[in-house]
């Protein structure tokens, strides 16, 4: 299973196996992960489950979508490494994959 | 992660009475901070919390049910569910609660998260097979075979849940007619300039809507109901109503105990009710709103889950986090509709983008400072106007309203 590392809002670090074809929003919170609330269930509508996913990584996921790319536009905190979690579905490309929970 | 032991030394014991998105939310978030003590969840319902918002938008098309969290999460976070289970009566001089079953549950902290009822009408009929209502998801299950089989389906009351209802049954070519008592359908719940856009587009798209209407009473033949009846003596044929007039808060537990109710139960920015040991979150909460007067009921998934957080931050001694400007989101046909803030009185709107396009943002300013923002399928003015709000920037809404003029450069600052 891959296995994708968090980094939450106080910086430390989770490493947790994410089934593939489940989102990194589903992984946090499944774990009870600080930092994504993902209000809307992953329907990208809130942008609660904003992250920056490392630039070496940008490639392991889907790009964004012209809705996600506007909600993340004028997120908090928003950069160019900003996705939002529910749209990044892991594959086994994403094993090793690192997300920097943004503070929502 | 700090104090993962907090709670456990005194066995703290928190109840929640109600399994509904609230309550769930506030189960997981209160093991997120470290709480060690009991955690007991009443649900009424036999099932463990799910997504309420599909029930109106996705739920007829054949989508299964979004569990808010994964069956097994609560059993690993030593989270319990009494599934099945009505809290009767709260004795707050002895810290207990008293389920259906008569069992008593004493506790330290309680937290009334039991969500609303919908309004019912008490109309001739009213209790007709076919008159449904959609709360939870056994009306889901309801309303999904009324919408699979042939006739017509007459939705009462024009808000949020009876539309989305409406643009599903479209979707599948049932016919709909939606019946309106104010002269706008999304009266109470959304602008005048919405309101317009709205009804035009569920005209386009075949839904008939009538406002100003009075209803007399329902008529039905063999149990089933078969027609609307008007106060003006007229008939509207239909195999199936949707009562979608608004939900009541489910407040008499707290209204029984002597809590500070009104419409709602009254609480602050904390969560907390009148008494210190009780906390209420969700629909069932009356509750400040910034930047307005007063208590609202906000009946929004977004409010629930920041309630969530103050009843969490609350029972964990911890700070609170800022408030949020209030939001919510509603699918229709193919709009992606998103709500911020509060429309302030005597404001301006300024529209952007073309209703035609279905992408468009309605700004409601006065005196060149956002108080609310309508968006549909327009994500970036939706955020850009909940900042705008948030932090009272200045705004130009002649340049806002153009929409080749980025955003950023819509503000005056
Ligand atoms: C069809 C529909 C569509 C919606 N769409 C949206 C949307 O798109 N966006 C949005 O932001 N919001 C939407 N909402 C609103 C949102 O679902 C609610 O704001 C949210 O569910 C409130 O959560 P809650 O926990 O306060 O109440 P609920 O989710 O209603 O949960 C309360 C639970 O408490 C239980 N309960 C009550 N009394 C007792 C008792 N005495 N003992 C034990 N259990 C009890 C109830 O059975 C219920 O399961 C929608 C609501 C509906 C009904
Ligand atoms: S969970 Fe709501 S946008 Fe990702």
């Amino acid at each position: 299973m891959p296995i994708i590392t968090y980094i939450l809002p106080d910086s430390t670090e989770r490493r947790l196996e994410v089934p593939t074809g489940q989102t990194v929003m589903e992984g946090s919170v499944r774990n009870n992960l600080p930092g994504i609330i993902a209000e809307c269930g992953g329907g990208c509508s809130c942008a609660t489950c904003h992250v920056y996913v490392d630039a070496a990584w940008a490639h392991a996921f889907v790009e964004a979508n012209d809705d996600e790319a506007a909600l993340v536009e004028f997120a908090d905190g928003a950069c160019a490494e900003s996705r939002l979690a529910c749209q990044l579905v892991v594959t086994e490309a994403a094993d090793g994959a690192r997300v920097t929970v943004a503070n929502n | 992660m700090t104090d993962t032991t907090r709670g456990a030394s005194t066995a703290e014991r928190v109840i929640v009475v109600g399994a509904g998105h609230a309550g769930g939310t506030l189960a997981a978030l209160l093991r997120q901070g470290g709480f060690g003590g009991l955690i007991t969840v009443f649900g009424q319902e036999e099932h463990l919390p799910y997504h309420r918002p599909p029930l109106s938008k996705y739920f007829t098309d054949g989508q299964p049910v979004k569990w808010l969290r994964d069956p097994d999460f609560y059993a690993e976070q030593k989270i319990s569910f009494l599934l099945g289970q009505k809290v009767v009566s709260l004795d707050r001089a002895r810290k207990t609660v008293r389920t259906g079953l008569g069992d008593e549950h004493p506790y330290d902290h309680l937290v009334l998260a039991t969500g609303a009822t919908p309004r019912l009408l008490t109309l001739p009929g009213g209790d007709l097979n076919g008159v449904l209502t959609l709360r939870n998801l056994t009306d889901a299950q309801h309303l999904r075979s009324a919408i699979t089989t042939d006739g017509a389906l007459a939705i009462i009351g024009g808000g949020f849940v009876g539309l989305e209802v409406a643009s599903a049954a479209r979707n599948r070519g049932t016919e709909v007619i939606v019946l309106e008592r104010e002269a706008r359908i999304l009266a109470r719940v959304a602008s005048e300039q919405l309101s317009t856009i709205m009804t035009s587009l569920h005209r386009d798209r075949g839904t008939q809507i009538r406002t100003n209407v009075q209803i007399a009473g329902l008529r039905g033949h063999n149990g089933s109901v078969v027609a609307v009846q008007l106060a003006d003596g007229s008939e509207i044929a239909c195999s199936s109503v949707l009562l979608g007039v608004g939900a009541i808060p489910r407040q008499e537990l707290a209204l029984e105990a002597g809590l500070l109710c009104d419409q709602g139960i009254i609480v602050d920015d904390a969560a907390r009710t009148s008494d210190p040991a009780i906390l209420a979150i969700g629909d069932v909460t009356r509750r400040p709103v910034p930047g307005t007067e007063g208590h609202r009921r906000l009946e929004s998934i977004p409010s629930a889950v920041e309630q969530a957080q103050q009843a969490a931050s609350t029972i964990l001694g911890v700070p609170q986090v800022a408030p949020e400007v209030p939001w919510f989101w509603s699918d229709q046909f193919d709009l992606k509709l998103k709500i911020a803030g509060i429309v302030a009185p005597e404001s301006q709107a300024t529209l952007r983008g073309d209703p035609a396009t279905g992408r468009f943002a309605l700004f409601h300013h006065r005196d060149g400072v956002l108080s609310a923002v309508e968006s549909s399928n327009s994500a970036a003015e939706f955020m850009a106007g909940r900042k705008y709000i948030t932090h009272q920037t200045p705004i130009a809404p002649l340049r806002l309203a153009d929409a080749a003029t980025s955003l950023r450069d819509c503000v005056l600052v």
